[in-house]
């Protein structure tokens, strides 16, 4: 389903942030991807999204060369994926209903899906009752939930979550990966990017460590090693 | 189609209520931009109300013998004006010539003015559109088969003067299209930069639309719909501005250019200045927004 094929991202001479990078994941997977602050993780998923070009190398989505789609196609290359971030990026002047029912608007679907799909994600998420709320007003266990919902409402194949739980307390940390696993029980492909030490080990799943920019472990039960 | 085209178009009129800060600010630098050109077009009309009026003076004269009889000169002055480079030709007979000489110079004794070289004969006052135009109706008089009928023409001695108020004129003319054309860039400058301004305010929510899958015209749309929504009110508040203030300052430019009626011309091409008002607001709106949001869709 995606496959890095020798990816390098050199952004000056002095600057590497992936060197020679391969790797493939199958649909339905969860992949963690680890390491420390500047090991590459982040460049691997804007490599994705298409926000980044590499150097070198080439990435597939669903057998197709991202990096050879048009400009003006890549937002339904985008559609396929969910996004996560660290920071949330919610619209601040939207409410919840409204920066979730957003993902939708912008693939055309009808008032009436809008009005069925956000509230079931909503339900999904625990966060039926905030949904008149606006980003400022929810902390920030329910920001990420409604960053979650936005990801997931338009049944996207995969999505991506960059340090999603960095902000958290543990309690919101342990509720937004069990929510991502359940989604991942759901068919959706899980890319999540951490330095969490604690997550790792205790999904059991993929892990993939990247230190300077070079994968140095690929394993199917990986753990957190320092 | 249609939804996207209804969704932009919301939102456009949403975020624009809700960026009141942003909006009150674009709109009134817009009302500036605005005001600027509105200006610049009612300065070409008194531009060309003083050209005209400088190039009204310039004439030629004719003057007929004595012998000449009125009904050859009413024939000459038929000729004359069918030549192309003649705007028009006035008749002064000798008694009209008589009476502005008097009223011209009272103190004068009639054989002083003569003594003068003040002619009172009769004349064909010739007017033309340009100095070089002058040239060719003096050679055509030279050349004429009834030059035998005139007694002077005074074209050489006035062609230094008639060439430098030409002269003046066309500078003048020039040096306002240029300034006009400056200004113009100047103000769609100030407003393009207010715009970008609004724009880079949203940059983490374009990030954010980009991300999620947003087309670039359904992230672009509702920033044309602002500038659109923008420059109509301040194309509005341009109009409700300038009818009071040039109603105002028409009768004190008709001190300083006689026969100019600034807001009877202000009236009777409303309709064009609404027009070319309502335009520049949207012009400058949509054209700041389109090349502003470029660099945040990475196109």
């Amino acid at each position: 389903m995606i496959k890095f094929q020798k990816i390098s991202k050199i952004y000056s001479p002095n600057i590497v942030a992936l060197d020679d990078v391969s790797f493939e994941i199958q649909p339905k997977e969860f992949v963690s991807l680890v390491g420390k602050s500047g090991a590459g993780k982040t460049t691997l998923l804007e490599l994705l999204l298409a926000e980044e070009e590499p150097t070198q190398g080439r990435i597939f989505f669903d057998n197709q060369d991202i990096h050879k789609i048009k400009k003006s196609k890549l937002p339904f290359l985008r559609r396929k994926i969910g996004a996560v971030f660290q920071d949330y990026k919610l619209l601040r002047s939207k409410t919840a209903y409204e920066n979730v029912a957003y993902a939708l608007e912008v693939i055309g679907a009808t008032d009436e899906e809008i009005s069925r799909d956000v509230s079931e994600v909503l339900e999904i998420v625990g966060l039926s009752e905030r949904f008149r709320n606006f980003p400022v007003e929810l902390s920030g266990g329910e920001k990420q939930r409604i960053a979650i919902a936005r990801a997931l409402v338009h049944r996207p194949e995969v999505i991506l979550a960059d340090e999603p739980t960095g902000n958290l307390d543990p309690y919101n940390t342990a509720d937004i990966i069990r929510l991502l696993l359940s989604i991942n029980e759901l068919g959706t492909t899980i890319i999540l990017a951490t330095h969490n030490k604690e997550v790792i080990n205790k999904l059991g799943k993929r892990v993939i460590t990247l230190e300077d920019g070079k994968i140095i472990r690929d394993e199917e039960k990986g753990r957190f090693i320092l | 189609m249609f939804t996207s085209l209804e969704r932009i178009i919301r939102s456009g009129w949403i975020t624009f209520k809700k960026q009141a800060g942003f909006t009150v600010a674009t709109i009134f630098i817009m009302v500036i931009t605005i005001s600027l050109i509105t200006s610049l077009f009612l300065f070409q009309k008194i531009t060309k109300f003083s050209i005209s009026l400088l190039q009204d003076k310039v004439d030629v004269s004719v003057y007929f013998k004595d012998t000449s009889l009125e009904q050859d000169i009413l024939e000459i002055k038929e000729q004359i004006a069918k030549i192309p480079e003649v705007k028009s030709v006035e008749y002064v007979s000798n008694e009209e010539a008589k009476k502005r000489l008097l009223e011209k110079y009272p103190e004068l004794t009639e054989s002083l003015r003569e003594t003068q070289g003040m002619l009172n004969l009769a004349s064909l006052n010739i007017k033309a559109g340009q100095a070089d135009q002058y040239a060719a109706v003096a050679n055509f008089l030279e050349n004429a088969p009834f030059k035998n009928l005139i007694q002077k023409t005074d074209y050489y001695q006035r062609k230094s003067v008639i060439e430098k108020i030409f002269s003046i004129t066309f500078a003048i003319n020039r040096t306002g299209i240029v300034l006009s054309l400056i200004l113009a860039i100047i103000a769609f400058l100030v407003a393009f930069n207010q715009v970008r301004l609004a724009i880079s305010n949203s940059k983490e929510e374009i990030f954010i639309q980009r991300l999620v899958g947003a087309s670039n015209w359904f992230i672009r749309g509702p920033f044309l719909i602002q500038g659109v929504i923008s420059g109509f009110f301040a194309a509005l508040i341009t109009l409700l501005i300038f009818i009071p203030l040039v109603y105002s300052l028409s009768p004190k430019m008709e001190v300083f250019f006689p026969g100019l009626n600034l807001f009877s011309y202000f009236i009777n091409n409303f309709f064009l200045i609404i027009l070319i008002q309502i335009l520049t607001g949207i012009g400058v709106g949509v054209i700041s927004s389109i090349i502003a949001i470029r660099k945040y869709l990475k196109v």
